[in-house]
């Protein structure tokens, strides 16, 4: 069974992605992300001294500031702040810059779906720009389920309001793991684990395992994809 | 943290209250080595769950949910509106969730809790991706009147699991809520009904319970190396990162898998644990609202 996509992509298209680094000249750390239409924009300024209140002071403190096309912040934002924060906790190596805030600021620049995983990306990609240390990179997709069970990848604003269920899917790029980083591995390869899993709408059990499956299988192009923008400046060092 | 190793010789030397403020990683992994936690149970059980339907008599419908010593209170306030013209026949449900100063020393007051917003949405998210309520039903003349459901939810005691407390809490308030008797007041209004115009005809005679289709249960899980902890308390959350909340309704379907972040990787194995434990707890968190509300009605 087909589904016919607006854009006439195939369901495991993605749509054309693009990434520049260092857009902004006085943060630490910038990048964009394009994924068709989407468009986000992330600086990272920091590590700055000292941590927020009711934070470890044993470990860095990632800071998350989203700020929306337009309007004010409200709980959609502060969820994808939360999100963000506690996805990109988990691939720096926090124990590095004790009683250390970075502040990551996220603006959208449009927004026609993915947006969630369009951020981390760019996120991603500022958090290198900015020389942070990390454990490995992360990459975002979304996973659209329709109703008839079939999975279509990277979906547009409308074809998130039309599914029945999607999910926003974060696995890490295992390909440039450190060495002591990569031997965490219990039985199955370390990009087959889940940073973050965020996900609407009711569907099954095995649809989910399936639009992971799925998910996992784009993400490998995106790392490839991630890894060759961020090249030169992994030359350049 | 530091003294990884070295730590194992000083549990048997050290204090055991000690041990567990200097090394609460340490002290929390001699205990799940065999099998048990420090509170008595086992990794998977989740705590004692109680609820108790109609503890706010001013609302039209309420719950007080306890999971071990997370406590949630729920009230659900029915408002009449008009309904926007891009759902002529639909209500709406407006879901809040707030964490006072009383909940928890990290609470400040003046300034919300980082927490309270994110549960609040995904509690919306869930709540109207299970289908648990059909909007429909909510309506009252097309296009003129319909229900406006204002659900508030007070955590006033967060002791871990806060999603799962505040989910159950909202399900037994809805399984409790009479919706108010409304008649057409001169004006052509739709008003609530008091008790001394009985003369007039209600608009909405016999529709004053709301059929719950596909209850959603969920259960937050903590990953901890090979270790998968049910329910964890405020205490475990703080030391173990790797959360994960798996949402499943009554018919079994996936409604939420929630992992945001957090330094364990989940592979799918883990995945299908956590699924398989909250199949377990949906049954039963089933039986214990059913026994609420069964006893609701001997009343």
């Amino acid at each position: 069974m087909e589904i016919d996509r607006v854009d006439g992509r195939t369901p495991n298209q993605l749509r054309p992605l693009a990434c520049s680094r260092g857009v902004l000249n006085r943060a630490h750390g910038s990048a964009s992300w394009t994924q068709g239409d989407t468009k986000v924009l992330a600086a990272v300024y920091g590590p700055k001294a000292g941590t927020k209140k009711n934070e470890n002071p044993e470990k860095a403190c990632i800071e998350v500031i989203w700020k929306p096309k337009t309007g004010q912040s409200g709980k959609l934002e502060r969820e994808y702040e939360m999100i963000l924060k506690r996805t990109l906790q988990s691939i720096c190596i926090v124990t590095l810059n004790p009683n250390t805030t970075t502040s990551v600021i996220v603006q959208v620049v449009n927004d026609d779906g993915s947006l969630l995983p369009c951020a981390i990306n760019a996120a991603c990609a500022a958090l290198v720009d900015a020389g942070a240390p990390l454990k490995h990179l992360a990459v975002a997709i979304c996973c659209c389920l329709a109703e008839s069970g079939y999975v279509i990848l990277d979906p547009s604003k409308l074809e998130e309001q039309n599914m029945k269920a999607f999910a926003y899917l974060v696995f890490p790029n295992a390909l440039t793991t450190l060495p002591e980083g990569g031997l965490r591995v219990g039985g199955e390869p370390m990009e087959h684990g889940i940073i973050t899993s965020v996900t609407q709408g009711a569907m099954s059990v095995d649809d989910y395992l399936h639009s992971l499956e799925r998910g996992r299988a784009a993400t490998a192009k995106m790392s490839a994809f991630l890894q060759k923008s961020l090249q030169p400046l992994l030359s350049d060092d | 943290m530091g003294l990884p190793d070295g730590s194992g010789d000083l549990l048997s030397e050290m204090d055991g209250d000690a041990f567990r403020r200097l090394f609460p990683l340490q002290f929390y992994e001699s205990h799940f080595v065999k099998s048990t936690r420090p509170d008595g149970r086992s990794l998977t059980e989740a705590r004692e769950t109680s609820s108790a339907l109609g503890a706010v008599a001013s609302a039209d419908g309420s719950a007080l949910v306890k999971i071990g010593s997370t406590t949630m209170l729920a009230a659900i306030k029915m408002e009449v509106m008009t309904p926007p013209t891009e759902s002529p026949d639909e209500g709406c449900i407006a879901i809040d969730f707030h964490m006072p100063p009383i909940c928890s020393p990290t609470v400040r007051p003046g300034r919300p809790a980082d927490a309270a917003p994110v549960v609040s949405k995904q509690l919306s998210d869930t709540i109207l991706s299970s289908g648990l309520i059909n909007l429909k039903e909510l309506s009252l003349i097309s296009g003129k009147a319909a229900w406006m459901a204002y659900l508030d939810i007070y955590c006033l005691d967060a002791d871990g699991a806060l999603f799962d407390a505040a989910l159950l809490s909202a399900v037994a308030a809805f399984s409790h809520l009479q919706i108010p008797v409304v008649s057409m007041n001169d004006e052509g209004k739709v008003v609530v009904m008091s008790e001394e115009q009985g003369g007039k005809e209600a608009v909405n005679n016999g529709k004053r319970k709301l059929t719950l289709s596909s209850i959603p249960f969920s259960l937050t899980c903590i990953l901890h190396k090979k270790y998968i902890l049910a329910d964890p308390t405020a205490e475990e959350e703080s030391i173990m990162e790797t959360l994960v909340t798996v949402v499943l309704d009554s018919s079994g379907q996936l409604v939420s898998l929630y992992k945001p972040g957090g330094p364990v990787l989940a592979y799918t194995s883990a995945i299908q644990d956590c699924v398989a434990l909250t199949r377990q707890r949906a049954r039963e968190l089933q039986a214990i609202l059913d026994e609420a509300i069964s006893g609701m009605e001997v009343d």
